[in-house]
């Protein structure tokens, strides 16, 4: 029996997200080895050009749901028209990210298929027909290793995790449209209210910069992020510093914040709870400042520096000026 | 306006990293020395969230359930403390070994059983298994609108006002009655109970119920309903050996960590 793998991607002002491409890359590698197929669907509006990139990224085939009434992600219309996609389909792997989207919408489809669904894994690898999953529980404390064992076996991945194709223009997906019922709403999303980022976007940034609780007030962070400008990094915070207000929630980088993965995480007064390292774990260097000799940061970090912050922040800040001239 | 509020026991989830450990044979969290398990912290910011709607409300009642061993009435019994009216105890031990999907419905046949309330709330997810799946599992069984993820909820009239927590952001969403909610911690702090309540909440009822009363046979749930399998649980270990830039000055610590960063290629 071929395996069906269909993937729900998602869209930005470029097209496909990263992850969406980072997925497509995924299932194409799981589906070698399956033998099968990938699929990707779209559900939104304006999907013609978004859709010409999914052929190049992987997929051999793209649905297509475009309708002014789909054009923000709502539970009620999505959920609709993805139940009709793997009716249609009938994928044996269900593939999302872990956005906004996947986290609301994997869980509701997967029970209103039969099915259920693994969150947020960190790799995939295929046994038998099953796609194995591992994922980071007990606060990055613990991982395990899990399989649906129902189909279709729905999996959302954490970005970052799996690479992408190289894009192969030689490659088209075929095309096929969907067509969209007007949506039957339930909840409705009457508005949306921006968090305010200037700068770098966390998720996206080379290097980020972060501030925990150690920082001793809000003032600090306007430091971290004049740092942060002569790196080109974002700033980033610890939900304790979050928590007390010192910084917005949409900066917190851990289990219940973002998950970062930059060439560079300075670490500055965080004293690196599992929680926090959940979302900062896979960044390739971490780099510590902390009073503590004993804080558990420096178990993860290539390099560090034990002292108050506030004696070190503004010499680091004139050293990396002077080298980054 | 009823509500009922989904909460679950758990290890402490600030259990020092040091004495965090697993059986990896039994595929099992050891519980560490001297941290007793607490209430998941998200289920304490749903009632939270359950209390200050049945306030806005001026009537109702909360109702809290919670599935699992004798120590899931300690969750039951902190929410009564915080002021829930009722709980519910669903213990058994068919239910063993079971995961999100027979967690959720348990729930949902207790949920049927107490009554279809206005409102459902649960946390964003158990601080345990890091899911976050059985909120938006039980609204699919049940058929009701959902919002997940969210650091605001008010009632407006018969309808719910959320604020939920996006990438980019916040959206607002409004919700017809009955519907589920998950609630974040963005919602910020949950009350803490004072003795007075806590001595009161031993008063407070607490039902329990078998998956018999619930009308679920012991194939469906536990370990033998059960749709996800778990094949290994372990302890990541971290590969890295700091190295601790030294220096006699603020500014020799920095130039020698600049140093460091170029010679390792990573500026
Ligand atoms: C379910 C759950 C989810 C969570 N999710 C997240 C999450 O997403 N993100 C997150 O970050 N946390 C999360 N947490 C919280 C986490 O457990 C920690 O409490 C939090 O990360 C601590 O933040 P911190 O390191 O800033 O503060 P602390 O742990 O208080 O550390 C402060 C550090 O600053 C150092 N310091 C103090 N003064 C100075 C100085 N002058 N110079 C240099 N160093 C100094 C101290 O030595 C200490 O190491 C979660 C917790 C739970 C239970
Ligand atoms: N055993 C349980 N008993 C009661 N509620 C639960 C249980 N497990 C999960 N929940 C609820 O579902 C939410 C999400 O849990 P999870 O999907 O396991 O992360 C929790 O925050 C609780 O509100």
């Amino acid at each position: 029996m071929a395996a069906r793998i269909l993937v729900f991607g998602e869209l930005d002002d470029d097209g496909l997200t990263a992850p969406t491409l980072e997925l497509l890359g995924g299932a194409s590698r799981l589906s070698a080895e399956l033998g099968g197929s990938v699929a990707l669907a779209l559900i939104g509006v304006d999907l013609a050009s978004a859709a010409s990139q999914a052929g190049p990224a992987g997929a051999d085939t793209v649905y297509t749901a475009d309708a002014a009434s789909l054009s923000g992600y709502q539970t009620d219309s999505y959920l609709t028209v993805a139940q009709g996609i793997v009716e249609q389909d009938a994928p044996s792997v269900i593939l999302m990210a872990q956005s906004s989207m996947g986290r609301d919408l994997a869980p509701r489809l997967a029970t209103r298929l039969g099915s259920a669904v693994i969150m947020d894994s960190l790799a995939l690898e295929v046994d038998g027909d099953r796609v194995k999953a591992t994922r980071s529980c007990y606060g990055g404390n613990a991982r395990q290793v899990v399989t649906v064992q129902t189909d279709p076996q729905v999996i959302t991945v954490r970005p970052k995790s799996q690479d992408p194709l190289e894009a192969d223009a030689s490659r088209a997906a075929e095309v096929i449209t969907v067509d969209v019922a007007e949506p039957m709403l339930r909840a409705h999303t009457t508005g949306k209210e921006q968090a305010e980022s200037e700068g770098v976007r966390l998720e996206d940034a080379e290097i980020v910069v972060s501030g925990g609780r150690g920082l001793g007030g809000p003032e600090a962070f306007s430091d971290l992020e004049q740092l942060a400008g002569v790196l080109g990094a974002a700033v980033g915070s610890s939900r304790a510093a979050c928590d007390l207000g010192w910084y917005p929630p949409s900066q917190q980088v851990g289990l219940t914040g973002s998950v970062v993965s930059p060439t560079l995480y300075l670490a500055i007064a965080i004293s690196g709870a599992s929680q926090h390292m959940a979302g900062c774990g896979g960044s390739k260097n971490i780099v510590a400042i902390n009073k503590d000799p004993d804080a558990p940061i420096f178990g993860f970090s290539r390099f560090g520096i034990v002292d108050d912050y506030k004696k070190v922040l503004p010499a680091l800040e004139s050293a990396f000026a002077a080298v980054l001239e | 306006m009823d509500v009922i509020v989904c909460v679950k026991q758990i290890p402490d989830p600030e259990t020092p990293a040091a004495a965090f450990k697993v059986d990896e044979q039994a595929m099992q969290v050891l519980p560490a020395q001297g941290i007793s398990p607490v209430i998941s912290p998200f289920d304490a910011q749903a009632v939270e969230a359950a209390l200050r709607i049945k306030d806005t409300a001026g009537e109702g009642a909360v109702h809290v359930i919670s599935l699992g061993p004798d120590s899931a009435r300690d969750a039951i019994k902190h929410s009564l403390a915080m002021g829930a009216d009722e709980g519910y105890h669903l213990k058994d031990s068919v239910f063993d070994g079971g995961d999100a999907w027979t967690t959720a419905l348990a729930l949902s046949k207790a949920i049927q059983h107490i009554g279809m309330p206005d409102v459902l709330i649960f946390g964003r997810q158990a601080a345990d298994w890091d899911q976050g799946t059985v909120g938006s599992i039980v609204a699919e069984l049940l058929d009701l609108p959902s919002a997940t993820v969210l650091r605001g909820a008010e009632l407006n009239g018969d309808r719910l006002i959320v604020s939920r927590v996006v990438a980019d952001g916040f959206e607002t969403i409004e919700l017809p009655t009955p519907c589920a909610l998950t609630i974040s911690n963005e919602f910020g702090d949950p009350r803490y109970p004072q003795l007075r309540q806590i001595m009161q909440a031993a008063r407070k009822q607490v039902t329990e119920l078998t998956a018999a009363e619930l009308g679920l046979d012991p194939t469906e749930v536990g370990a033998a309903g059960a749709r996800v399998q778990m094949h290994a649980l372990y302890q990541p270990t971290s590969d890295v050996d700091v190295e601790i830039i030294e220096g006699d000055s603020p500014e020799e610590k920095a130039a020698g960590l600049v140093n460091a960063l170029r010679e390792a290629k990573i500026l």
